[in-house]
């Protein structure tokens, strides 16, 4: 099972591309506004646009990790520029903070994330390629 | 017709136990219209508001129920500017001659906790921990830092300067300076931040009478503090900004930039002539980064401005005279009116201990905010 509906599909990023204007936008709107956008599969190779680490746990909401203060472990997280596309932001994983530089090629992977209310649920990532 | 400041009060930054933030925005009403030498009868209009601490009209029960236009204004970061300007608008218009501008708040200990569906987006995204204010700082300034060669010790000597000038400021939460090794020595909270250099949420309230020309004379006011340059913008296609799943490749002007430019244009002065700044440190970075979108040195210029200590009191540009946010927290409606105060305190030559040198003519105020804003206010004596 997926965090959410409509990130992945046949194992892809996908996000919308505006009728009109073109742009891409990551994740694909939803609701009334998705009727503006076509879906469109974005690349699982990109370039490492920016990083950090999340060092403490997060409030619950919006959080649902199922961490306590006394579990919880720092995350990367950072945004992944997909060429000629969009930069999306994503969890960075495989890798130690100090691999990190910004620019490196990544790839896209699944994670998986403990979630309170669904259970252990696959989230999108990106690794060193 | 000329708009003047001619009245100031604030309540002070950081925690009252046992007080409402309204209550601290009634003391900060109260306050200004002393400061003014007027009654609260003789408010013509107010606008006001925060962001966790209710709704700013109600103050009409302690204050007085003289039957005024009170406006509530709920613009995030941007609560106290948006309440300024609409404040100036209101006297240029011919609406009032004497108008209120007032903000307040109080929030719990900790991050912000906002929802995802507030700013448009999924669930997913708060779920697995994207939905935090200080990530998007980190990503900026880590990103801003790997362009322009901006070093970690930069950092560490904006959160010095910080600390020094809240110990200078009665008013301010934070009032103990903290030695630079000791900055450069925290604990990281993301990445090139860490606990020194990010502001916290806080409480306090500030409030400002605002007066046309026509009164300031009738009134014979000592020092009136004219408004020159006001504005308030929104982000464009190709912004970075705060809660954002994704953005574009291409950027653009960031809306700290169209404000800066606009409020310039109107006061008919530039960067170069600015004697005192107060620009968004909701953390080190975003100082850094605000000098330079403001327009008052060119990307990674500010390495150099900070090791020469050109933003201290005595500097060339002093920057965040009264601690800015670093030093007095962040409660959210009173912020950026926190700015306006300490500029007029300043160009009024009331700053004692942190009084600018060589008596400031010409002072700016900045507020940034989600989901990508910005206040921009320059005021002359």
């Amino acid at each position: 099972m997926f965090i959410a509906d409509n990130l992945i599909e046949d194992g892809h990023l996908i996000g919308g591309q505006h009728k009109e204007s073109g742009k891409i936008v990551f994740p694909l709107p939803s609701g009334a506004e998705q009727a503006f956008y076509d879906t469109v599969q974005l690349s699982d190779e990109g370039k490492l646009w920016s990083w950090s680490v999340q060092r403490f746990l997060p409030k619950s909401p919006p959080y649902m990790g199922t961490e306590t203060l006394e579990t919880f472990k720092p995350y990367i997280f950072g945004y992944v520029e997909l060429p000629r596309q969009v930069i999306v932001q994503s969890r960075i994983v495989g890798c130690d903070e100090s691999d990190l530089k910004i620019g490196m090629a990544l790839r896209l992977t699944t994670t998986p994330f403990d979630h309170k209310e669904k259970g252990v649920v696959d989230t999108f990532a990106y690794t060193p390629a | 017709m000329d708009v003047a400041i001619i009245g100031i009060g604030i309540h002070p930054f950081g925690r009252t136990e046992g007080m409402s933030g309204l209550d601290q925005g009634v003391y900060a009403v109260r306050q200004a219209l002393k400061d003014a030498g007027v009654e609260w009868s003789d408010v013509e209009c107010a606008f006001g508001g925060s962001s966790a601490a209710g709704n700013a009209d109600i103050m009409v029960n302690q204050l007085g129920l003289t039957g005024l236009q009170f406006i509530n204004v709920n613009n995030g970061c941007a609560t106290g500017g948006s309440a300024v300007i609409s404040a100036y608008a209101s006297i240029k218009a011919g609406q009032s001659d004497i108008a209120l501008a007032v903000g307040f708040d109080k929030h719990p200990r900790g991050s912000f906790d906002p929802k995802p569906a507030d700013w448009g987006i999924d669930d997913w995204y708060g779920d697995q921990g994207f939905m935090l204010t200080t990530q998007f700082f980190a990503l900026k300034i880590q990103r801003y830092m790997a362009e322009f060669g901006i070093t970690p010790k930069a950092l560490a000597l904006v959160a010095e300067k910080a600390f020094h000038n809240g110990s200078l400021n009665e008013n301010a939460w934070r009032r103990s300076p903290v030695d630079l090794e000791t900055i450069e020595n925290a604990p990281m909270i993301n990445d090139p931040l860490n606990k020194f250099m990010f502001c916290s949420p806080a409480e306090g309230g500030v409030a400002l009478i605002l007066a046309s020309e026509k009164k300031v004379k009738e009134l014979g006011i000592q020092k009136p503090v004219w408004v020159k340059g006001a504005a308030v913008k929104t982000r464009l296609e190709g912004s970075f900004e705060v809660f954002s799943p994704s953005i574009q490749i291409e950027r653009s002007t960031p809306p700290t930039t169209l404000a800066s430019n606009a409020a310039f244009e109107m006061a008919g002065v530039g960067p170069e002539d600015i004697d005192v700044a107060q620009l968004q440190d909701t953390e080190s970075g975003a100082e850094i980064m605000h000098m330079a979108e403001n327009g008052f040195c060119a990307d990674g210029d500010q390495e150099k401005w900070l090791a020469e200590r050109a933003t201290w009191l005595n500097g060339k540009l002093p920057v965040n005279t009264d601690g800015g946010c670093l030093a007095n927290g962040e409660p959210i409606g009173a912020s950026g009116l926190r700015q306006v105060h300490e500029n007029v305190v300043q160009l009024r030559g009331e700053g004692g201990e942190r009084q600018v040198p060589g008596e400031p003519k010409v002072a700016y105020s900045h507020v940034y905010g989600a989901p990508g804003l910005s206040a921009v206010a320059i005021l002359e004596r």
